[in-house]
């Protein structure tokens, strides 16, 4: 029951409930932050709704393609579709990374009366640059931190964390290609365990920025990057984690294993590993991302 | 239903009336300033070039609708490659850019030498009104604000509309001919952009940074401009009068505004109705474009005066936030751009108006005597 | 594995589709309805600007009006418009059965009635809607706004949802569903000018939603990105603004490109001409799309040298453009042209958009953009480069196809008549805002001082000219829609080239399950 055509699924109900989701989870955060207090009660619900969704559909996905309704082309569309995915995230996180450079480079500098716009120093005569910015133009407003995170200790640390899990699940794949399942699994469970520990030693670092250091959001543009560039790349952490947690539970189903019972499938090494292979992907874009910020926002 | 009558009375109007106006401006205005005029010759040279260039493009296209049609019996040639073409009509544009781009770089040059200069003014954007501070020694301590004078009676058409209307302001910019003026531009709320076409100065205010532009006027005269990026409802009515003078009338205009400014913070003792009616005046002019003449305001932005708690309540509060404003909001510190008997005539016309009937007033003594003791 | 040949019916048929034509057509009368909807507050600003004097509304008001006039223009009514057009088009053309990804097609669509829906419902919210220009420049748009603008900028995140994933898509088609035999330099036109638009999309919308958030944390947890207080800086908020801003203009040409190129060959009876180096030069186009966005903030204060790179940056794109100009003119030399409702739109796309491309050329000089900066020369423009540029090859594109979709020819005449009215009224609309764009009337002013008031009202004239001929276009598809006319051929054109014009017209609800043979 090989697939010869290209399969087009006849009709779904997800997206549309997935449309609905994604409106009221945004317009529930939007009445949250703008002071509305049942709000929150309407973003656990459609939150719920968006978990219901994104359940149904995957299961479906998962159903079909157990059901080797999947042609390669039809993987080649989901791989096109990650990789192009992930370069779309890559550019979020370039506005964020861009700011950064912006402020250092430009901004700061005129801010300090050096450069093309040396006169702003009228405005602020008290103000020096440096990096990173243990002073505002304006303390009372933004009061700057009394100190940073040192980048050698927890973010490297974190660094090796990272890197090391991005081994681990290389190592995981290549076990599940050779059809290792065992060894895969505790691999993969690895990986897991340290990007969950990269989260935890996020979270203290966080909590040691805002009580022992001043370092919050409210702390000036050092502030403003660090947590945003940290805080994203967390979330795309945690959003990895459920990925890979998924594939984790996937693959004690079975469904990566290598001549599957009810679909002939003989030929699982390209193909039906592309779920295994997107949450993969995803992980390394996680980690490269890590880099450069361990780069630009810790060390230099 | 209002609207469409409303409209309808317009069309009317407009087709019987006659135009007030002068001539029809169809190009760029020509400039009193050497910069200008190389600018204007610069917009000339490209304009001409461009049509230079669609006279060929189109003429070439037209020739073969005309031509080239079936209804004529032409027939297709299906041609449809030629590299050397291609190459062609890739390198002319390529020259004729760069020989636009020469004397483009020159002036931009130019425009971005602001060293030695002969007078300083800082120009500082507000929520929508602008500020003059003259910097250099000679002019040192001259400070004021200027603010459209247009009413409001003329923009709703109850008034025929001035010569001048928008275009017109109560302190204008006073700078001498033949002197290098260097401006620094900066913004206290939102980013304004200060725009003089006749003097090709247009640079924009940022608030927290400063930006330099320069003029040298070689004509005696008026000037106006406008503010040219968006900052708000205001944006329309913060128009720009730059007065270029002779030396003589330079000095003179100099002397009077110091003298003006050693004067300003007297206060006179008011009668509640001139408080009353001086209040009226300052405050349509000042506060109604956020409060609104009806002290209504625009919630939740611009709050409401009438029955505000502040208005009716403290007097003490009620003045701090006029004099000192609410950082970090559009309600600017008052205490600095205006007089202190206009402040005093504001705060009771707001305590009074608008069946607010507070009953209380205030002298323009006791606002010095408040910003005396926060130490201004 | 099959699937019903026969659509589904009822309201669950448009919920819950996956099919490409369903989609495209939805897309497209979405589309629609925006252009409406964001032509009716152009045609209030226009009123309002009649005259000098407040007339009508509220300077606040106004600007809201020019805001959500940009917003809904842009991001709902051009860009749909385009992703519709993909929809029902690349599949057809690359000879493939549907989209890659047809769930996450359908779930691309859903999202836009929602995020629109949002903006619109801003109105009337307390504050009333955002009034801080389509390019919201910090801090009008932080410290200042009113409250919607939190419903602002999420709505812009779902709008940034919902291209990123059609961009997604459409790659994934291009790339992987062609007809085998189709390489590359076999595609037609519009599918590559659509590829590279996607590469674009892709790039720009998620820089967009950065910027957006980062407002979003100002405005609501404290940070200082846009804060010279505490180390920010508004004008970061223009640069990373038009990072996404200059390429995104392109997005709502480069398709259009691509329709004009199907047109003038099929009505000119002659192959394109050159479609190497105009694939070559949507290429470049794209390219240099990425660095020059500082064009639209030469009076920021930039330095001296990025005043020049970004000025010889945005000269350069004249090069590639003119070569798309030279080969569409080329492609009509000597051809045997007949000026059917289509082709006479894309005639004057040809022309008003090199207009536009030349006051763009104007502009991009910097030291005369000191001059022109922020007025009505500007407005002019991108209007002509919008107006009969991209809502014209839009217009254009649909009259070409229409048969195609609906199976019924439109009504020629009247598609005739449409074109002569909406010519002579985009003309008159936007060439007077030339003339007082120079004479220094401002943009984005509710009011205006009495030497700009001729040309003004001749341009509300002509907007209303415009605008109500556009409801004759309206009539002529829905009477397509409705099946009432003569039916269509499945060549429709006596020349038009391509897989699309292959099969039946209508086109049957699926198409090419099994591949053509390319030869
Ligand atoms: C579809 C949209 C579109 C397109 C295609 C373009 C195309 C171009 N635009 Fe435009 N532009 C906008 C939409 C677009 N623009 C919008 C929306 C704004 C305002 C945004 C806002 O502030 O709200 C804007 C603003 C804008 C500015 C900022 C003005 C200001 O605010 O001060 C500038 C400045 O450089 C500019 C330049 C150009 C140039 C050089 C091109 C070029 O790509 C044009 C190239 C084409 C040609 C030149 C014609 C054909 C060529 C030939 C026939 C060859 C021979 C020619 C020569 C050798 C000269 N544009
Ligand atoms: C992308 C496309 C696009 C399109 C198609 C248009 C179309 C039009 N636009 Fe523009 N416009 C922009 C994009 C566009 N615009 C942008 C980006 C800005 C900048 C915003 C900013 O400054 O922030 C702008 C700004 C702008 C201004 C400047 C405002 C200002 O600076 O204050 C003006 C002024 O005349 C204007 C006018 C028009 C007119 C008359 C049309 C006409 O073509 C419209 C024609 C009308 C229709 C097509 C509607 C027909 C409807 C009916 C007849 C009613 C029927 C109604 C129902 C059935 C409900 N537009
Ligand atoms: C540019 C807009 C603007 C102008 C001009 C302006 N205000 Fe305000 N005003 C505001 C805003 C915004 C607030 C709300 C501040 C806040 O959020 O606390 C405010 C608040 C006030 C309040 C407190 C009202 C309350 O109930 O909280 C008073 C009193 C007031 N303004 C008086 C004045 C006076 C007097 C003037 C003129 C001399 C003036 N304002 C001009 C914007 C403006
Ligand atoms: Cu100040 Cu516009
Ligand atoms: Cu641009």
């Amino acid at each position: 029951m090989s697939a010869d055509n290209y399969y087009v699924p006849a009709q779904s109900k997800w997206p549309i409930i997935g449309a609905v989701a994604v409106f009221l989870m945004v317009l529930s955060t939007a009445l949250m932050i703008t002071g509305s207090d049942t709000a929150s009660i309407f973003f656990i619900l459609s939150s719920c709704l968006m978990a219901y969704m994104m359940f149904g559909w995957f299961q479906n996905v998962i159903q079909e393609s157990q059901q080797g309704l999947y042609s390669d082309q039809l993987n080649r569309s989901f791989r096109l579709g990650m990789l192009w995915f992930i370069f779309s995230e890559f550019m979020f996180f370039a506005a964020f990374f861009g700011a950064l450079f912006y402020v250092r480079t430009l901004a700061l500098p005129w801010l300090d009366g050096e450069g093309g716009k040396a006169s702003t120093a009228l405005l602020w005569p008290e103000f020096s640059s440096t990096w990173p910015l243990l002073n505002t133009p304006d303390p009372e407003k933004y009061p700057a931190p009394s100190g940073v995170i040192e980048a050698w200790k927890l973010p490297f640390f974190n660094t090796l964390l990272l890197v090391t899990s991005s081994i681990f699940i290389t190592i995981s794949h290549h076990k599940l290609k050779a059809n290792k399942m065992a060894a895969a699994k505790t691999w993969l469970a690895l990986t897991f365990l340290l990007g969950f520990t990269f989260l935890c030693v996020q979270i203290y670092e966080y909590i040691h920025a805002y009580q022992d250091l001043g370092l919050t959001l409210n702390a000036g543009i050092y502030g403003s990057t660090f947590f945003m560039l940290t805080g994203f790349h967390g979330a795309h952490v945690t959003i990895g984690s459920i990925m890979l947690l998924v594939i984790f539970l996937r693959m004690t189903k079975g469904h990566f294993d290598k001549v599957d019972s009810e679909s002939h499938i003989d030929n699982p090494d390209s193909d039906h590993l592309f779920a295994f292979e997107a949450a993969a992907w995803y992980w390394h874009f996680v980690d490269v991302i890590w880099l450069f910020l361990f780069l630009f926002v810790y060390v230099l | 239903m209002e609207i469409v009558t409303r409209i309808i009375q317009l069309t009317v109007l407009a087709c019987i009336s006659v135009s007030t106006h002068s001539a029809w401006e169809l190009n760029m205005t020509k400039s009193a300033t050497a910069i200008g005029r190389e600018i204007h010759g610069l917009h000339m040279t490209i304009f001409y070039v461009c049509v230079a260039i669609a006279i060929v493009v189109f003429g070439i296209m037209l020739y073969s609708i005309i031509r080239h049609r079936k209804s004529l019996g032409a027939t297709a040639k299906p041609f449809h490659e030629s590299t050397v073409v291609e190459i062609i009509w890739t390198t002319i544009p390529l020259i004729i850019l760069v020989v636009m781009a020469i004397p483009a770089t020159q002036t931009l040059i130019a425009m971005y030498d602001t060293e030695t200069s002969d007078i300083d003014i800082k120009v500082t954007g507000y929520q929508w009104k602008w500020r003059y501070e003259y910097l250099s020694e000679q002019e040192q301590g001259i400070d004021f604000f200027s603010t459209l004078t247009t009413s409001q009676d003329q923009m709703i058409g109850l008034e025929t509309k001035s010569e001048n209307y928008l275009l017109e302001v109560d302190n204008a910019v006073v700078i001498p001919i033949n002197k290098k003026v260097r401006f620094l531009f900066t913004a206290q709320d939102v980013i304004h952009s200060w725009w003089v076409p006749e003097l090709a100065v247009k640079k924009d205010a940022i608030p927290g940074f400063i930006n330099e532009s320069w003029t040298k006027v070689e004509k005696v005269g008026t000037y106006r401009g406008q503010c040219a990026e968006l900052c708000g409802q205001g944006h329309g009515y913060m128009p720009i009068v730059v007065k270029a003078v002779s030396a003589e009338d330079y000095q003179a205009w100099v002397k009077e505004q110091k003298s003006k400014q050693l004067n300003a913070n007297k206060v006179e003792e008011l009668t509640m109705e001139q408080l009353m009616a001086q209040g009226k005046a300052s405050y349509d002019k000042n506060c109604a474009a956020c409060h609104q003449v009806s002290g209504l305001g625009i919630p939740p932005v611009f709050p409401a005066l009438k029955d505000s708690p502040i208005a009716l309540g403290d007097m003490e509060k009620h003045i701090d936030i006029v004099v000192n404003g609410q950082p970090g909001t559009a309600m600017a510190a008052f205490g600095e751009q205006l007089t202190p008997t206009e402040i005093a005539a504001i705060i009771t016309y707001e305590r009074n108006a608008w069946g607010n009937n507070k009953g209380d007033s205030i002298q323009g003594a006791e606002i010095v005597s408040f910003k005396q003791a926060q130490g201004q | 594995m099959t699937h019903s040949a026969a659509p589904a019916t009822g309201i669950k048929r448009w919920l819950y589709t996956t099919n490409h034509k369903d989609i495209g057509s939805m897309y497209l009368i979405f589309s629609l309805i925006m252009l409406l909807v964001g032509g009716t507050m152009a045609l209030l600003i226009r009123s309002e600007l009649f005259q000098p004097g407040l007339q009508l509304m509220q300077p606040d008001f106004f600007n809201q009006m020019t805001t959500l006039h940009g917003v809904i223009m842009v991001f709902g009514a051009i860009m749909p418009a385009f992703v519709g057009m993909a929809n029902w088009l690349i599949p057809m053309m690359v000879g493939a059965p549907d989209m890659a990804l047809p769930r996450i097609n359908n779930w691309s669509f859903w999202l836009l009635p929602f995020a629109f829906s949002m903006v619109l419902s801003t109105l009337f919210m307390e504050g009333g809607a955002p009034n801080f220009g389509w390019t919201f420049y910090a801090p009008l748009s932080t410290t200042y706004a009113p409250p919607s603008v939190t419903f602002f900028i999420f709505s812009v995140h779902i709008m940034g949802i919902s291209s990123v994933m059609g961009a997604v898509n459409v790659i994934a088609t291009i790339m992987n569903m062609r007809a085998p035999g189709m390489n590359y330099m076999k595609m037609p036109m519009f599918v590559w000018t659509w590829l590279i638009t996607a590469f674009l999309l892709l790039a720009v919308m998620p820089v967009l939603a950065g910027v957006v958030t980062m407002m979003l944390m100002d405005i609501h947890f404290g940070t200082s990105f846009f804060d010279a207080a505490g180390g920010g800086d508004p004008v970061m908020f223009q640069h990373i603004f038009w990072f996404f801003g200059h390429p995104e203009v392109y997005i709502m040409i480069l398709p259009a490109f691509g329709i004009v190129s199907h047109i003038i060959p099929t009505f000119a009876r002659k192959p394109l001409f050159g479609y190497h180096s105009m694939v070559i030069a949507t290429s470049s186009i794209a390219v240099l799309s990425f660095i020059v966005w500082a064009h639209h903030m030469f009076t920021v204060g930039m330095p001296l040298v990025g005043e020049l790179f970004f000025m010889y940056s945005t000269m350069l794109i004249a090069v590639p453009t003119g070569v798309k100009v030279f080969n569409w003119i080329a492609t009509m030399f000597r051809g045997s042209m007949t000026f059917e409702t289509p082709m006479l739109f894309s005639i004057a796309f040809v022309v008003l958009f090199t207009i536009g491309g030349l006051s763009g050329l104007m502009l991009a000089i910097a030291p005369a953009d000191f001059q022109y900066h922020d007025t009505y020369f500007v407005v002019a423009h991108f209007h002509y480069v919008l107006v009969p540029g991209a809502l014209f090859s839009i217009i254009a594109g649909v009259y070409f196809w229409i048969p195609k979709w609906t199976g019924v020819m439109y009504n020629e005449a009247m598609g005739k008549f449409h074109f002569w009215m909406s010519f002579i009224g985009v003309n008159l609309t936007f060439f007077p805002m030339h003339f007082i764009g120079l004479a220094g009337m401002p943009r984005r002013i509710p009011d205006y001082a009495l030497q700009f008031a001729d040309f003004n009202m001749v341009a509300s004239i002509g907007a209303f000219l415009f605008g109500l001929s556009q409801l004759i276009f309206v009539y002529n598809i829905v009477q397509c829609m409705r099946q009432r006319g003569c039916p269509a051929s499945p060549e429709v054109w006596e020349s038009a080239e391509g897989l699309e014009w292959t099969v039946d017209s209508p086109a049957p609800y699926h198409t090419f399950q099994t591949p053509p043979v390319i030869k």
